[in-house]
């Protein structure tokens, strides 16, 4: 088995080149054909105690459905990562692996680890072209209602979870169709929407009832939730509060936060304008401020609205930026130029109220700052002027106090997240759980399905022991 | 479902008043909220301030005026038709209280935003006021029920036709001029409600107006529906709609509701060559 690991290499992921896919929408990654999943399976020395299941937030059994691929039972395969993971298609795609389960796979030490993410696509996306995805057998009805706010990995899984325990599950979504950040935020070249669209109607067929266009804070308020008849209640609204840098000329057109911008085009599908109704601008000379994954969203949504020029403007520099390498090194080869330690610090416009130009100031870096990095400060004199006419601001969210200001019994955190026990999620109220963004600040897809995951469990005992 | 249940047109068909079935919205909204809608799966997310409820009923009011390619495209609705997706209450109610005497100004269809307002200052026992306006006689709208739901109504057209020959804001300035007045509410088209702060503001008489900024979720989420108002950003949809007209600045208002001129120029020319192709058939 060891030697067999040596021999084959980590198999790579075709995709779709560069000057192609700057021009289109599709996936950039096009996946494995199974005779290369299979081959990449058998690299998996089949661990008795899998470092990787250690590091997957919601501990799949990797050696296992790995195992079936190497067997040709692709069937098998899915079944068994369908036991702890509802969404195998959006996490093969999204997850961060380099820092979860692959970082731990033993390969790795020496030379490449397993591609799991990889592998875990294959199946799921096998599954959906075959066109049979088996439902799972359901435990007998409980009589208890959940309620679920939010439709997004934390919600999804929550209700995944706990239909399959019985209850009978309602998801509340503000928006018309579920999925938050899955559907509205990560553009369909890198998730495919059909594939979500594949993931919450399998939650549907299992019986779970989505509730869209409902915004709880306004249309109900949770209490009123419990007034209906809800024993338990799961809030997972995510971190909806575009940050703006609060500088001159914010409000001039062609400044968007990075929300408005993916929302325009992924929820609203205005790349597709005038088919669809949404409209968005079609700049020739995108800025693009800050660097995590949704500024590189944004910069290649740009690229592929046709502008002849995309940058990335960032006030630290390349080791600081919080994006997956992957999303780097694609945008990097789609064209999208790095302008680091750079700090806008104006918006200039015409006399229409149209983006022209942007000021900005070099930095170096000097001390350490609150979060262990460099802190970036300005040169003194080194202003300069960039012209753009389109500007994404992509700084980061915060927590939006829509529903939390309706319900002061949420015991909230100085930054306004509701504060959540660490292994359960259970909230300041009585029969309230809270998981994913909305309690941690924006993190990742696998992270608020961890959390979903938890506080099922928790509201599983509640549900049949008490608070 | 959320089915027509009646359409009604009014000022030469450039208006239009359905009544909706949304049971669980009816309940639930008041005076001064919103509800974002949804015509069809390409349809764009848009924002109409509820002109009626009837929580017994389980219906809302929706009036609107056709503008562009979406309020062009939901006048193809009739009755027995049904909007995909509507959402709502959105925003802040307007705060009703005993104040005395308001007057409430509408223009265009303002005055459809204007009318449940209007009525609910009138019934929490204040003496209400109103003046509603447009530019001809044929353009007014809920003359009737503007009347019934103020203690005094006035009518105005720029051109005459109707009531006072001139603007809302000359009625307004007699009416200040005579008497006391403790709230001003004006809703309409920006420089309507723009003239109407800046001559309350010279009276020192507090003065409240709907801003109508272009939004996208109605929650807070995105941004795009931000406003000056004292020199601070706040968002339309949540913060407001309503905000205190002293404060506002109308003309970064106009300017950011300029932002997809093209674009909406284009969806209606295709709008209006797909129906002119279809009819010719
Ligand atoms: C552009 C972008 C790219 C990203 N890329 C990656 C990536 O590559 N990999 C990764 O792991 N993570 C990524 N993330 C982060 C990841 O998407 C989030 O951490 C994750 O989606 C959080 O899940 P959640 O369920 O907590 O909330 P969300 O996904 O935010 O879902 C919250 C849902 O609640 C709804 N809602 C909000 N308020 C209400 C209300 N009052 N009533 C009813 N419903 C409400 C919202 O409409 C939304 O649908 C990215 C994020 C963004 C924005
Ligand atoms: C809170 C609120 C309440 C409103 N209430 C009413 C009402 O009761 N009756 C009524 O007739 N109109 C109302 N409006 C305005 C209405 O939303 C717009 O007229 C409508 O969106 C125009 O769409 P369109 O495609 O027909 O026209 P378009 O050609 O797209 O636009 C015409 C103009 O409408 C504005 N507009 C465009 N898109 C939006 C959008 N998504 N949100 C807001 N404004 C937009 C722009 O200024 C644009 O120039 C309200 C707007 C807001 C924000
Ligand atoms: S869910 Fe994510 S972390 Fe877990 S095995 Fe799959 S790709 Fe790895
Ligand atoms: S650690 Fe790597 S080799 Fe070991 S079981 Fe997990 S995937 Fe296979
Ligand atoms: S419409 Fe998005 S924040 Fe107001």
């Amino acid at each position: 088995m060891t030697e067999k690991a040596q021999k084959v290499s980590r198999q790579p992921m075709p995709e779709q080149a560069p000057e192609i896919r700057r021009n289109n929408f599709l996936e950039v990654p096009l996946g494995y054909p199974p005779q290369t999943a299979q081959l990449e399976a058998s690299r998996c020395i089949q661990c008795k105690n899998p470092a990787c299941v250690k590091g997957c937030p919601v501990g799949i059994d990797i050696p296992g459905f790995i195992n079936f691929i190497s067997q040709g039972d692709f069937a098998g395969g899915i079944a068994k990562i369908k036991e702890t993971n509802a969404l195998p298609a959006v996490c093969g795609r999204v997850c961060p692996q380099e820092a979860q389960c692959e970082g731990q796979c033993v390969l790795g030490k020496k030379g490449d680890p397993v591609a799991i993410g990889r592998l875990e696509r294959f199946l799921a996306d096998w599954e959906r072209n075959e066109g049979v995805v088996k439902l799972p057998q359901k435990a007998p009805s409980t009589g208890k209602k959940v309620a679920v706010v939010g439709a997004g990995p934390a919600g999804l899984t929550v209700a995944g979870d706990l239909i399959l325990k019985g209850h009978e599950v309602t998801v509340f979504e503000a928006f018309h169709k579920p999925g938050g950040v899955l559907l509205y935020g990560i553009p369909e070249f890198r998730l495919p929407k059909e594939i979500l669209f594949a993931e919450t109607n399998y939650l549907e067929r299992l019986g779970v009832r989505f509730e869209c266009n409902f915004v709880v804070g306004k249309l109900a308020s949770l209490q009123e939730l419990f007034e209906e008849g809800y024993d338990a209640i799961f809030v997972a609204v995510g971190a909806g509060l575009p940050t703006f840098l609060k500088v001159p000329g914010e409000n001039l057109i062609g400044v968007y936060s990075a929300n408005e911008y993916l929302t325009r085009s992924n929820l609203m599908k205005a790349y597709l304008f005038p088919q669809y109704d949404t409209p968005l601008i079609r700049a020739k000379n995108v800025v693009v401020i800050g660097a995590g994954n949704v500024a590189m969203d944004s910069a290649r949504t740009a690229m592929r609205m046709g502008a002849d020029s995309v940058k990335i403007v960032y006030r630290r520099s390349r080791e600081e930026m919080p994006a997956r390498v992957e999303e780097i090194h694609h945008a990097e080869e789609e064209g999208v130029q790095m302008f680091l330690l750079t700090n806008p610090v104006r918006f200039i416009g015409n006399d229409k109220g149209h983006l022209t130009a942007m000021e900005c100031l070099q930095m170096e870096l000097g001390e350490p700052d609150a979060s262990g990095r460099r802190r970036p400060v300005p040169i003194k004199g080194s202003e300069f002027v960039m012209e753009t006419d389109m500007a994404v601001i992509s700084v980061g969210a915060g927590a939006n106090p829509l529903l939390t200001s309706t319900t002061p019994e949420l015991a909230l955190n100085k930054w306004g997240y509701i504060i959540g026990q660490p292994d359960t999620g259970k909230t300041s109220m009585r029969g309230v759980w809270a998981g994913g963004d909305i309690v941690t600040g924006m993190a990742t897809v696998i992270q608020a399905m961890g959390a979903g995951r938890q506080a099922a469990n928790s509201m599983q005992e509640y549900l049949t022991l008490g608070w | 479902m959320f089915t027509i249940l009646s359409k009604r047109e009014m000022a030469q068909g450039t208006v239009v008043e359905n009544v909706i079935s949304a049971p669980r919205i009816a309940k639930k909204a008041l005076p001064g909220q919103f509800v974002i809608l949804r015509v069809n799966e390409t349809g764009e997310r848009i924002p109409l301030t509820m002109a009626d409820t009837d929580p017994e009923k389980g219906t809302i009011t929706i009036i609107y005026q056709v503008v562009g390619k979406s309020t062009a495209l939901m006048k193809t609705l009739g009755v027995g038709d049904s909007f995909l997706d509507i959402a709502g209450p959105l925003g802040k109610p307007t705060h009703i209280e005993k104040v005395g005497t308001v007057v409430c100004v509408g223009g265009g269809t303002g005055v459809a935003v204007l009318h449940p307002i209007t009525r609910a200052f009138k019934e929490a026992g204040n003496k209400v006021i109103s003046i509603c306006g447009s530019r001809t006689k044929d353009l007014l709208i809920l003359e009737e029920e503007m009347a019934e739901a103020s203690t005094e109504c006035n009518i105005c057209t720029d051109d005459g036709t109707c009531g006072y020959h001139g603007f809302g804001t000359d009625l307004l300035k007699g009416i200040l001029d005579s008497e006391k007045v403790d709230l001003v509410v004006g809703i309409g088209p920006v420089p309507m409600m723009k003239a109407v702060a800046n001559l309350t503001r010279k009276y020192g008489v507090k003065t409240l107006v709907s801003l109508n900024a272009i939004m996208l979720d109605g929650t807070g989420m995105c941004g795009c529906c931000r406003v000056s108002v004292g020199g601070k950003t706040q968002f339309a949809c949540v913060d407001g709609p309503e905000f205190d007209g002293h404060a506002v600045d109308f003309d970064e208002l106009v300017m950011r509701l300029n932002s997809y001129v093209p674009q909406e120029h284009e969806s209606m020319n295709l709008f209006e060559h797909k129906c002119s192709c279809a009819s010719a058939k």
